[in-house]
């Protein structure tokens, strides 16, 4: 099944599943977390793999670069660098292992049956900036604006949120808050 | 452009069998850990294996609509990210704790 | 002229009923006989240009607007004035004033004056509007209009739980008999496809449109409507329990008008009838007897109007014979007469009342003739117009039936003047016993019995009057073919149109000898005479009193509990209903649907306990049972 795959890809895929699993396993989550970034890295030499080379670029900056890093401060910031959540008995472990196998059986199989109607039709340079362009302003104009206001809608609530809290008034938001 | 002739060798189906592991992964850690961090991470993960299955079927079918989809996933979980974590960051300014199974409040 | 004669006592009832409340008690009675005034007054004129004699008409007919249009069922809300309407509307609108302005006395004490007013405005139009219809709906949504108007008055003092249940029992009575009609409504309409009385009747008299069982069929089930309203066996027990109702009620409408609207349909169905030798038997065996049972019953009560009411009854009785032996004319003249002299006489037992403060026993009468002289003698003529003394009113309109009685049955002509006879008997006993003999009331004072006002006597006296002469409508034609036979000539004019007069049919002519006609009348008179005196000496020479209801033995007993009817129907239909009901609450209310829908309850409850537990508020297990619930959802739609 695996012999006649190219080395690269199997080399990424192995170590992708890997560092997820370790992410998953870590003790220390600040451990899960460079773990996490590393598979990010992964996943994007996939893409270049995949000749989505601009994607690979985004997925760096604006996962391992950007929220990760989000995700690094707020662990230092409450101190949770030492392990300190409580273990779960076995028997979640095996409940959530039997779902998560049988989840993922249930999608091979779904795959399994539509995934082979798939067409190779490779096409020459979708993957670039250029391309990529041009459908993201004019097909999906209307979406990519939306998502501009959902932005905005997540950065005003975050910011909200993070306020420190008077008079225990912390959920009420401010007029101007409500509406910048 | 293209670096390694890969349409030749690899099948859409191995990437489906990756990503469905990644996402797998994921789920199993959603479902297993108690921190709040690890949890959103998780999702990161599994969001991620939706993003290289999104990439792949749009490079094996010629068409560059997958990717833009990956793009408005991206979107939506980096804000997804900045709220849950500022939700987090609230949370833990009252109880002291990340732990999800101390916020069992959502009992009617 | 005709809609507005027709929507005056309407209007009457709208203001009275509007903002009758506002104003002063004289004030809105005399209100509401004004217009009942108007309306006689304009039914007056109407009937002038109808047989003026230059040019006489058949009918004026008006129509207001369609009533119903669904399909091809077509109906106006259309007035038809014609002969037997015009006779109709003259009784009602007459008698009607005269009973509005004794009213306004009568009731004076009433703080529900205006609401009396509005009710009997409204049970004038409603009569108007059955006897005026052009057709058979418009004759329906009347009859149903002065069954509630009856209800509302019969039950007008409801404080009475006893009256009360009188007007249910008279409505629901008369709901049966109403069923009856509806039905024979139907079955015209699916027989004849039309309403109108003209087409109607017209394609009645010249169709072969339909078997003669359908029209006996048709014929019956009217009967069972009119049996309802006017008050025959075995609907009947509703009229003598309506007594309830303020006097001038019953006068009005228990005695002159409602009650004759059955005689009306007959008359008015006079074309199918006809056709229906069978229908005719029935309508006068049922009438024979209800006539007998009444009149039996009648001798045996105390309550002065219980009495009247019996009386009805027989009277009605014997109007149904008549329309049975085919003399449509005979009834329809004893319908006027009756009207006459049965509402002097309820209207001279509410002066009694009146004056004896509400006492309605004649037992604690006796002796009233010299402290209410004009009521004693009202009351007199009344007595003999109903009983048949010669040359009042009653004695023309009772012998046309027994004669016509006699042409058609000699066993029919027997027993009508058995119950004739009868008629005397009871009447003079009740009239005896209130005003001769000496008082026996222990309660009032026997001083402080008086006359009635002027407002109740003035009324007595022009009906007195009206029950003497009133035989002149239709004179029999042995004292002259030039006078005589009023109503008949009029009932059958014929203007050349295709089925102009009211009876199409020629009706049977009496053909009996002078001899035999003498012979008649010289029984019927010694039949009154009998009476006279067997009553005179009982009550008057030898001063007896009735025995109490508890008091009577054999016989007599039978008659003063009315032949137990009303316990036979309560053991027949209601005692049956009640033990049903029981069962069925007991049993299927109580026990099954209570317990089906508790369970329902106590389920749902269950269930809903056992599924909270799941909901536990901890984020694990939601997110373990969201992914479980996803993962069967996919594993579904693979398979």
């Amino acid at each position: 099944m695996f012999q006649n795959l190219p080395i690269p890809f199997l080399i990424l895929s192995f170590l992708t599943i890997l560092s997820s699993l370790y992410v998953v396993t870590s003790k220390n989550p600040v451990h899960s977390v460079l773990a996490l970034i590393f598979t990010f890295f992964t996943i994007s030499a996939h893409y270049v793999l995949l000749n989505a080379q601009f994607l690979a670029v985004v997925n760096l900056i604006v996962y391992a670069g950007a929220i990760m890093v989000l995700f690094l401060f707020v662990l230092m910031l409450l101190n949770l660098s030492k392990e300190t959540e409580p273990v779960k008995s076995n028997w979640w472990g095996i409940a959530a292992a039997i779902t998560a196998g049988s989840m993922l059986l249930i999608v091979t199989a779904a795959f399994q049956v539509t995934g082979e109607a798939v067409a190779k039709n490779p096409v020459e340079g979708i993957g670039l900036v250029k391309a990529l362009g041009k459908v993201l302003f004019t097909r999906f104009v209307v979406p990519f604006e939306l998502t501009g206001i959902l932005f905005l809608a997540a950065m005003v609530g975050a910011v909200l949120l993070g306020k420190r809290e008077k008079n225990n008034a912390v959920l009420i938001p401010k007029e101007e808050g409500g509406n910048s | 452009m293209n670096l390694l002739s890969i349409f030749n060798q690899v099948e859409i189906s191995h990437y489906i069998y990756l990503s469905t592991v990644l996402f797998s992964i994921g789920l199993f850690g959603v479902l297993f850990r108690r921190n709040a961090i690890i949890l959103l991470m998780c999702i990161e993960l599994m969001l991620n294996a939706v993003n290289l299955l999104f990439t792949a079927f749009s490079t094996y079918m010629g068409d560059a609509d997958g990717q833009i989809f990956v793009f408005f996933i991206m979107v939506v979980a980096a804000a997804e990210a900045a709220v849950g974590l500022a939700i987090l960051v609230l949370v833990y300014r009252n109880t002291r704790k990340t732990d999800v199974s101390f916020l069992d409040q959502l009992k009617g | 002229m005709l809609t507005l004669m027709i929507f005056l006592p309407l209007i009457g009832f709208l203001i009275n009923g509007l903002v009758g409340r506002f104003l002063p008690k004289n004030v809105s009675g005399w209100l509401g006989t004004a217009a009942v005034l108007g309306s006689f007054i304009l039914a007056v004129m109407n009937f002038n240009a109808l047989t003026a004699e230059a040019g006489q008409l058949e009918s004026i007919h008006q129509k207001l607007f369609t009533f119903l249009h669904v399909g091809s069922l077509h109906v106006d809300f259309a007035f038809q004035f014609d002969r037997l309407s015009a006779v109709m509307t003259l009784i009602i609108t007459g008698i009607g004033t005269l009973i509005h302005m004794y009213s306004i006395a009568y009731m004076h004490e009433d703080d529900g004056l205006y609401k009396f007013f509005a009710y009997l405005n409204l049970f004038i139009f409603n009569m108007l509007v059955l006897v005026l219809g052009s057709n058979y709906m418009m004759l329906f949504f009347g009859w149903e209009g002065v069954g509630l108007c009856s209800y509302l008055l019969i039950g007008f003092w409801y404080k009475n739980v006893d009256f009360g249940k009188a007007a249910r029992k008279a409505f629901v009575m008369n709901r049966i008999g109403d069923l009856g009609l509806l039905l024979g409504l139907f079955l015209i309409y699916s027989t004849y496809g039309t309403f109108e009385y003209q087409d109607l009747f017209s394609r009645v008299f010249t169709g072969t449109d339909a078997s003669s069982n359908v029209n006996t069929a048709i014929a019956l089930l009217l009967f069972i409507g009119a049996m309802g309203k006017s008050a025959q066996i075995p609907l009947y027990t509703w009229l003598p329990d309506a007594m309830a109702g303020p006097t001038p009620v019953s006068a009005l409408i228990h005695a002159a008008t409602m009650v004759t609207a059955g005689i009306y349909l007959v008359i008015r169905s006079e074309a199918i009838y006809a056709l229906s030798p069978f229908a005719n038997e029935i309508v006068m065996w049922i009438g024979l007897s209800t006539s007998i049972l009444a009149a039996l019953i009648g001798l045996k009560q105390n309550d002065i109007k219980k009495v009247l009411a019996y009386s009805t009854v027989s009277q009605l009785g014997l109007m149904f014979i008549a329309l049975g032996c085919g003399a449509y004319t005979a009834a329809l003249f004893h319908v006027i007469t009756h009207a006459f002299f049965k509402a002097l006489l309820f209207l001279g037992s509410g002066s009694v009342i009146h004056g004896m403060h509400h006492e309605q026993d004649i037992r604690q009468m006796g002796g009233l003739r010299k402290k209410m002289p004009i009521t004693y003698l009202t009351f007199l003529i009344g007595t003999l117009a109903i009983t048949g003394f010669p040359f009042l009113s009653g004695f023309f309109s009772k012998d046309e039936i027994l004669m016509s009685a006699f042409a058609h049955n000699k066993l029919v002509f027997g027993l009508a003047l058995m119950s004739a006879g009868i008629t005397g008997f009871y009447m003079f006993r009740m009239f005896f016993v209130t005003f001769h003999g000496t008082y026996r009331n222990h309660h009032h004072a026997y001083e402080k019995v008086h006359e009635s006002p002027l407002l109740m006597t003035l009324p007595l006296l022009v009906l007195a009057v009206l029950s003497v002469i009133g035989g002149a409508v239709n004179l029999p034609h042995y004292l002259g073919e030039g006078i005589s036979g009023g109503l008949h000539h009029l009932l059958s004019f014929d203007g050349g149109g295709q089925f102009s007069p009211i009876l199409i049919y020629p009706e049977h002519a009496i053909e009996l000898s002078h001899t035999a006609e003498i012979a008649l009348l010289a029984m019927a008179v010694s039949v009154f005479v009998i009476a006279f005196l067997y009553t005179r000496n009982k009550y008057v020479v030898k001063g007896s009193v009735p025995e109490a209801d508890a008091d009577q033995q054999g016989m007599g007993k039978v008659l003063a509990n009315k032949f137990y009817v009303d316990e036979a129907y309560d053991m027949a239909f209601v005692a049956p209903l009640e033990s049903a009901s029981d069962v069925i609450t007991e049993y299927v209310d109580e026990k099954a649907l209570k317990s089906a829908v508790d369970g329902v309850g106590t389920g749902g409850y269950g269930l809903s306990k056992l599924l909270s537990k799941i909901q536990n508020g901890n984020i694990e297990y939601y997110l373990l049972y969201m992914v479980i619930g996803i993962s069967l959802l996919l594993a579904f739609n693979l398979f």
